[in-house]
């Protein structure tokens, strides 16, 4: 099915919806100055978008809007991702007090632009499309990012984010051009048919994925393009660093899969991905993941601000999720599409509890845990240690189901991969120091005098207790995610 | 009885959700948890009585379905290498659960987190599928951190990331060699069983990488070595044995009990399970130069260590180094005697061991220090108590008549037949326990009293009860082995068949 602009309309309709929703809520910040309606109404726009998602599982896949955009499994899945990671980001927001009530509205409809932008991403198949998403997505997220007024950290952060964007949006486009000038066009499809052709200069082309990575590697947060994200988990209000560390970075790796996989390899009947041979990208892949873990679980070991920890422990959990890049099977795309879902609960599981902390004692530091468990706080206590083992990989929690395809996928592909999957359990290893040490800090340590008790409100409650059930429950039985996230691994290839 | 092995990993289990739920008072706490753990000690004893002697196949197997796609099934079941250690394991959780009765801080988290340890030491010994039994493996960590993290002494948080760490740098070694495993065998499973039929397919040609290619190792010998470090850092084998002193001088004396009785007995348990049926030619190759000179080693090293100590629990500590050199040791000579040997010695070291900590804390409990210079004369003023710390002292010796004896005896007598070497080295390590051994008792029993503890309290009943099974074991398999040895013979002849034709000369 390959579509003009009208008929592509009728399977347009989750960013139809959402896109009436951004407008609804920017209308009606005009008229009406109320307090909760803003997020209701973006929980409801989220909602609708998510129901008609899951219909256009029936839809036949296909390209659309003059094959700009294109429609299957692969898509949609990173469409509900999305949603999802969305719908858990307004929830924290509304039990947060870091969101400014005044400035609700915008708030909202930056995150959603955002969350449109992640649909595009995920399902461009043009170059300038991709280029357009990824944009789109990055400056929703560097407003987000200094919404804090009167917050000095905030605002350094938003600039911190803005000047590694650009550059590295730059220097994506500067890689996207060499392709335009190798191949002659923008669009996936005929871009890999001329690169199967004889005569393409490969090392052109290799330069030219490289550029292109470092759009990618911003978006995913790997190394070297990790700098930024520290001081922007740091500064930027907890909800949405939390929908930052999860949803973008998801949405980067549904476009680095895209524009590599369906792109620019080709699928063997093996359920082996073939690349244009002398632009060796998987290597580099290889060598950047191993980096990028070790780098990430290293900086991570002395941090004393939970934030910043789990920023690195994102930087460690991108590297561990590029493993299945770089090994260039479908087990390895499954493993990744798996342990995303498994991440964002786990992940938002964490801040959510370090939000609720930080609303009542106003800060982030891994000190202020001092006993927590004894304080008052047992239960958010025992579900951040819950969730913290599970990011670092423990049985019987979903993490450790990710890690263990993750690994299997790459033990299956055996040879050299092996020095990998060595790396990556290592890796494991250590990062459990510094997840053990906020446990450590919750329950072993007692608390000090001068330590407030901490009192919670039940509704705080009605996200965690579900996230942690989740994690334990994907811990024990995986089987239907397992199902669903394979069937996501369809693309559609012209 | 159907599903008898669930009902014993999962009772526990149960039992920690519900002390969870009860209302904040100790007494009721202690009691209900002491309740839990009779229905797994009951079902252990009637396993006991019913366990098949002659059969060296599984037996109460049950297998279901948990993720077919994978291949990913609940599968449980024992034979003679796992009936003792499941006996050994349900007896101490019960008697453990009367010794940890002092504990005040927290006594409902505390009960709790000892009930799931003891649902996931069950579960490690029933499991036969890997991925199940891996996950009981790791399940097993997060209590024994808490428990000694938040319960132990004054240096308890260093010891208790210590023990997290070093055991999950070893298991999620063991992961990867699980997943190799699972990939070779065809079908890809993880039952056990199936691995293990499979084990001509792991291939033992020479890997064309520095350094295996100058060691001749294959694949077969990488996995093996990967699965054989998870387990040496559980044992704990030299030189991954620096975190048990830690562990053990800051745990509260039940978790002692438990990590020295059952934790260090997975290690060795393990090895069996694991890398001799399903690894054949790699431990038929690297059973004398590395198991056997390791077993060795661990035995001086740790005898040696443990006449240096000034902490009678790190003295008991490094015992327990030197005792599962004993296992290695016997492991490694692939006699029938050895191999009976080296598993007894698993099951009379938990119990003797056992006993030891409990007497320990026993001491720590009056005086609050271990020091051993700070005592002197303890059997004039307790009699009874010092009766108790000779027998265990001396079956841990390896007195004639008491179980260590035994153990140890068939240990040498199958290591002699093919490593003379290493026998005299092994040997040589019982007069060291018995020096370092005697010297303690000399010193903290015998001489005149100290003047500070003239009013030390007499043992008392709860004590006694947690250490008269643990003595009556001792004694009755002393001087008659066989109701232990008649349950491991027909398992461990079947295992030492797969490696023998295996080893060279």
């Amino acid at each position: 099915m390959d579509l003009k602009n009208v008929a592509s309309l009728t399977f347009f309709c989750p960013e139809i919806v959402l896109s009436a929703t951004i407008l609804l809520i920017i209308a009606l910040d005009l008229i009406a100055q109320s307090r909760r309606w803003p997020a209701a109404l973006a929980l409801i726009g989220c909602l609708c978008s998510l129901i008609v998602s899951f219909d256009l599982y029936s839809a036949q896949p296909g390209l659309l809007f003059h094959r700009m955009i294109v429609l299957d499994n692969f898509s949609i899945f990173f469409k509900v991702f999305s949603l999802a990671a969305t719908i858990l980001c307004i929830f924290m927001s509304m039990g947060s007090k870091e969101i400014d009530r005044v400035h609700e509205g915008e708030y909202y409809a930056l995150l959603l632009t955002c969350t449109l932008g992640m649909f595009f991403m995920a399902s461009s198949s043009n170059l300038l499309m991709a280029y357009l998403s990824l944009e789109m997505v990055s400056l929703g997220s560097y407003v987000l990012t200094g919404f804090l007024p009167h917050s000095r950290r905030s605002s350094e952060a938003a600039l911190k984010y803005l000047i590694y964007g650009g550059v590295a949006s730059g220097t994506m486009i500067y890689g996207m051009s060499w392709i335009f000038g190798m191949t002659g066009s923008l669009d996936y499809s005929a871009i890999q048919l001329a690169l199967s052709q004889e005569g393409i200069n490969t090392a052109a082309l290799f330069i030219a994925f490289m550029f292109i990575l470092a759009g990618f590697g911003y978006k995913i947060v790997f190394f070297p393009f990790h700098m930024w994200s520290p001081d922007v988990y740091q500064g930027a209000p907890t909800p949405f660093t939390a929908f930052l560390s999860v949803a973008s970075n998801g949405a980067g790796l549904a476009i680095m899969i895209r524009f590599f996989f369906p792109g620019m390899s080709k699928l063997m009947a093996s359920g082996d991905w073939a690349f244009t041979a002398g632009a060796e990208w998987p290597q580099v892949l290889l060598a950047l993941s191993m980096l990028t873990m070790t780098i990430g679980n290293l900086c991570a070991l002395n941090q004393r601000n939970v934030k910043r920890m789990l920023a690195y422990s994102g930087i460690a959990h991108a590297g561990y999720m590029m493993m299945g890049l770089a090994i260039l099977n479908n087990e390895g795309l499954a493993a990744i599409l798996f342990y995303a879902v498994v991440y964002m609960i786990m992940n938002v599981g964490a801040f959510l509890v370090v939000g609720m902390i930080s609303n009542v004692t106003g800060d982030e530091d891994i000190e202020d845990y001092r006993g927590l468990a004894w304080r008052g706080a047992t239960v958010p206590a025992i579900c951040l240690a819950i969730f913290l083992f599970s990011l670092t990989g423990l049985p019987p929690f979903a993490g450790f189901i990710g890690k263990f395809f993750l690994f299997s996928a790459v033990v299956k592909q055996g040879g050299a991969f092996a020095v990998l999957a060595v790396v990556a359990a290592l890796n494991s290893a250590v990062s459990l120091y510094y997840y053990a040490k906020v446990v450590k800090t919750m329950f072993l340590d007692s608390p000090a005098p001068e330590d407030k008790q901490v009192t919670l409100a039940a509704n705080n409650f009605t996200l965690l207790l579900p996230l942690t059930f989740l994690t334990v429950l994907f811990g024990l039985y995986f089987a239907p995610l397992v199902q669903y996230t394979n069937h996501s691994l369809r693309f559609f290839i012209k | 009885m159907q599903n008898i092995l669930t009902y014993m990993t999962f009772i526990p289990l149960a039992g920690a959700a519900v002390v969870l739920a009860l209302p904040n008072n100790a007494k009721l706490v202690r009691w209900f948890s002491a309740i839990v753990t009779v229905p797994p000690l009951l079902m252990a004893i009637w396993l006991f009585n019913n366990f098949d002697r002659t059969t060296a196949n599984f037996q109460f197997v049950e297998d279901y379905h948990w993720i077919p796609a994978y291949n990913i099934s609940y599968t449980m079941g024992i034979d003679g290498l796992s009936v003792s250690m499941v006996l050994l394991t349900a007896l101490l959780s019960f008697l453990c659960i009367f010794a940890s009765f002092g504990i005040e801080k927290a006594v409902k988290g505390y009960f709790s987190l000892f009930l799931m340890l003891d649902a996931g030491m069950m579960g490690v010994f029933c499991a036969l599928d890997f991925f199940l039994f891996y996950v009981f493996w790791e399940v097993m960590l997060l209590p024994m951190y808490f428990l000694i993290g938040i319960w132990g002494g004054p240096r308890r948080e260093y010891a208790a990331i210590k023990f997290f760490l070093y055991t999950l740098f070893g298991s999620i070694l063991m992961l990867l060699a699980i997943l190799a495993l699972y990939f070779t065998v065809e079908p890809h499973t993880f039952d056990m069983r199936i691995i293990m039929s499979q084990a001509s397919k792991y291939s033992t040609a020479v890997l064309p990488i520095w350094p295996f290619s100058v060691w001749g190792w294959g694949f077969q010998h990488v996995i093996w070595m990967a699965l054989f470090i998870g387990f040496a850092i559980k044992i704990p084998a030299f030189p991954f044995h620096t975190w048990l002193p830690d562990a053990h001088v800051e745990a509260p004396t039940a978790i002692s009990v438990i990590l020295a009785g059952v934790l260090l007995k997975m290690g060795t348990y393990g090895i069996l399970r694991t890398n001799f049926p399903m690894l054949p030619v790699a431990t038929a190759d690297l059973a004398y130069w590395f198991l056997g000179a390791l077993g060795a080693w661990n035995i001086i090293y740790g005898a040696l260590c443990a006449m240096a100590q000034k902490d009678l629990k790190k003295l008991v500590a490094y015992s327990s180094v030197s005792h599962m050199g004993y296992v290695m040791l016997g492991m490694a000579s692939m006699t029938t005697q050895g191999l009976n040997g080296a598993v007894l010695q698993m099951f009379n070291h938990g119990t003797i061991t056992g006993m030891l900590f409990l007497l320990v804390g026993v001491v720590y409990d009056r005086a609050h220090h271990r020091e051993i210079e700070g005592f002197g004369g303890l059997a004039a003023i307790m009699p009874v108590y010092t009766g108790f710390t000779a027998l265990a002292f001396f079956a841990s010796m390896g007195l004639p008549g008491l179980s260590g004896f035994i153990s140890e005896i068939l240990v040498l007598l199958g290591t002699w037949q093919k490593y003379p070497v290493l026998t005299i080295l092994g040997a040589s390590g019982v007069i060291l326990t018995a020096g370092y051994l005697l010297w303690t008792i000399q010193r903290v029993y015998l001489g005149p009293p100290n003047e500070k503890y003239l009013k030390m309290e007499e043992i008392n009943g709860r004590e006694i009860f947690t250490l008269v099974p643990l003595g009556v074991i001792v004694v009755i398999v002393g001087i008659y082995p066989s109701i232990v040895l008649d349950m491991l013979r027909t398992t461990l002849d079947s295992i030492n068949a797969l490696v023998i034709p295996h080893l060279h000369g």
